[in-house]
């Protein structure tokens, strides 16, 4: 039998360490739903969703009473679902209300992939499918979209970066302190197979119904370090490999079996840090407990990045199918020790900035004032989508305009997305760059042929 | 389906003979147990067989986390995959 400690030690990471399965996330290639009309579409996206999806709650809620551990969230990403709109300008909401009522039906957080892949360029279908994305998510509730507007590849799609700046304020204006753009996502190097929202969707190599999990726990990495108060840099790191690999496992266990009882194809596991908002479950925190007095002071980019090889080095030894995003999330309403840095201003956007370098994803819901120009967003996008694609790596900016808010305010959003002070933006324009349009070129090492 | 129960609380007399009345009850097989204190705190861990269990693992769950409200010390039923995932390589 298994050692007591280790039994134990498993048993306090639930407990005391917050240690969960962030998500169990079913991803359905809906390029069989495409019809005549997107009314038709839209039925058979409906129906779909709900045959395939309508168990994913009940395994879900099994496997974490048989396992012991948390599954926090169940969500379901789809193909981005401007190739289903392709033939319906103007009608992109008749599909949009479609998959926001098959997530209701089965019960699911929510539905990823009201996306569009635009890197290199746009069609007018994908154009217009843009333009729909503020009604759509101030109309639906669970439905979560991107765009992916660069690559190491193809370079950035300026005229794209140009029009989301627009569309994030139209969202925000269009919802409660600015909600609807949580639920969106501007994005360097999407990957196809990420379980996280709010940027999941499933990708165009995807097959037809695949099971991904993410798995968490910033509170057990953070225990883990603070047991080695005294140790070297290296073993910090060695530490953190170890812990990484245990979690790692268990997300494996979960994604065998989920896969197994949904009759669906086993996946990968994003071995990502996901913080929430509650004490002892922080990213922060964890930069934090390795000698940083407040996350965002000079030292925590090579915090960060420390952290993030280790959780990614433990991870890939867990399991043979890892993939998403996999490191550490650093968004800064929903992890208590961000939210508090940035209210005593160490944390600063620029620092931000500078940490999604080395990070897993980007600029994550951080509130910026109302009033923030439509070309200051853009300007922003654009510098994130440069770190990704000059790094070969995915970024991503998730903002909120909070309208009528400004700096010195707060914003509160409530349950997993959390709290935030509006942090102060740039206040000299990028306007006369963002206006003119057109493409950066893809870096020299994009080019590997 | 093998599960590991464990027992963690202050130490009182019959904790063992509760936890494992209930098994009995439920044709629940203990294949192994350990018991110790552990920093004054009673430990208990069970390797238990389900097999023939006349309960699902839900409803035995639901009945052991009731017995331990009941005398005071947290019992958590798992199924074992999650410490072999965890602690076998």
């Amino acid at each position: 039998m298994i050692k007591t400690t280790e039994i134990l030690e498993t048993i306090n990471m639930v407990e005391k360490e917050h240690f969960d399965i962030r998500t169990i996330t079913m991803g359905l290639s809906l390029f069989g739903c495409i019809k005549d009309t997107a009314k038709s579409t839209a039925n058979a996206v409906y129906d779909l969703i709900c045959k395939r999806g309508e168990n994913i709650v009940k395994v879900a809620s099994d496997l974490s009473l048989e396992y012991g551990v948390p599954i926090v969230n169940k969500r379901v990403s789809v193909t981005p679902a401007s190739f289903l709109t392709a033939n319906f300008i103007g009608e992109e909401l008749t599909i949009a209300m479609a998959l926001d009522k098959a997530a209701k039906e089965i019960g699911v957080d929510f539905i990823g992939g009201y996306s569009a892949l635009v890197h290199k360029s746009m069609t007018e279908a994908e154009r217009s499918f843009i333009y729909s994305i503020p009604e759509v998510l101030s109309k639906t509730d669970r439905l979560c979209s991107s765009v992916n507007v660069g690559s190491t590849r193809a370079g950035i799609n300026m005229d794209a970066v140009k029009l989301l700046g627009e569309i994030i304020k139209k969202t925000a204006d269009r919802t409660v302190d600015g909600f609807g753009a949580a639920k969106f996502v501007a994005f360097c190097n999407a990957v196809e197979d990420n379980p996280f929202m709010a940027g999941a969707f499933h990708g165009v190599g995807e097959g037809d119904c695949v099971i991904n999990v993410g798995v968490s726990g910033p509170g057990v990495v953070q225990h883990a370090i603070k047991a080695i108060p005294d140790a070297s840099i290296t073993d910090l790191a060695e530490m953190i490999k170890r812990t990484a690999f245990k979690i790692t496992r268990v997300g494996n266990l979960v994604l065998s079996e989920a896969s197994k009882r949904l009759n669906a194809e086993r996946g990968i596991v994003d071995l990502s840090l996901a913080p929430t908002p509650v004490v002892g479950d922080s990213v922060a925190h964890i930069l934090e407990e390795m000698g940083l007095e407040e996350v965002g002071c000079h030292g925590t980019t090579a915090c960060l990045a420390l952290l993030n090889d280790a959780v990614k080095k433990g991870g890939v030894m867990a399991c043979s199918n890892v993939g998403g995003l996999s490191g550490a999330f650093i968004p800064v309403s929903e992890d208590i020790g961000m939210i508090n840095s940035a209210k005593s201003g160490t944390l600063t956007l620029s620092k931000l900035e500078a940490m999604t370098a080395v990070c897993s994803v980007g600029i994550d819901m951080v509130a910026v004032p109302g009033d923030t120009p439509a070309s200051t967003i853009s300007a922003l996008i654009a510098d994130e989508m440069a770190i990704g694609m000059v790094n070969n790596k995915t970024t991503a900016v998730r903002i909120i305009p909070v309208p009528n808010k400004s700096v010195g305010e707060y914003v509160e959003f409530g349950g997993l997305l959390g709290s935030a002070p509006i942090m102060p933006v740039m206040n000299k324009s990028a306007e006369k760059f963002i206006n003119r349009g057109g493409r950066i070129p893809a870096p020299i090492h994009g080019n590997k042929n | 389906m093998k599960c590991i129960l464990t027992v963690v609380g202050k130490d009182k007399p019959g904790i063992i003979s509760k936890v494992s009345g209930l098994l009995a009850d439920k044709n629940v097989n203990i294949e192994d147990i350990s018991q110790t204190i552990m920093q004054n705190t009673f430990t208990m861990i069970m390797l238990v067989n389900l097999a023939n269990a006349c309960v699902s693992m839900h409803e035995l769950s639901a009945k052991m986390t009731e017995l331990g409200s009941e005398i005071g010390v947290n019992i958590h039923l798992q199924h074992e995959g999650v410490f072999d995932a965890m602690h076998k390589v």
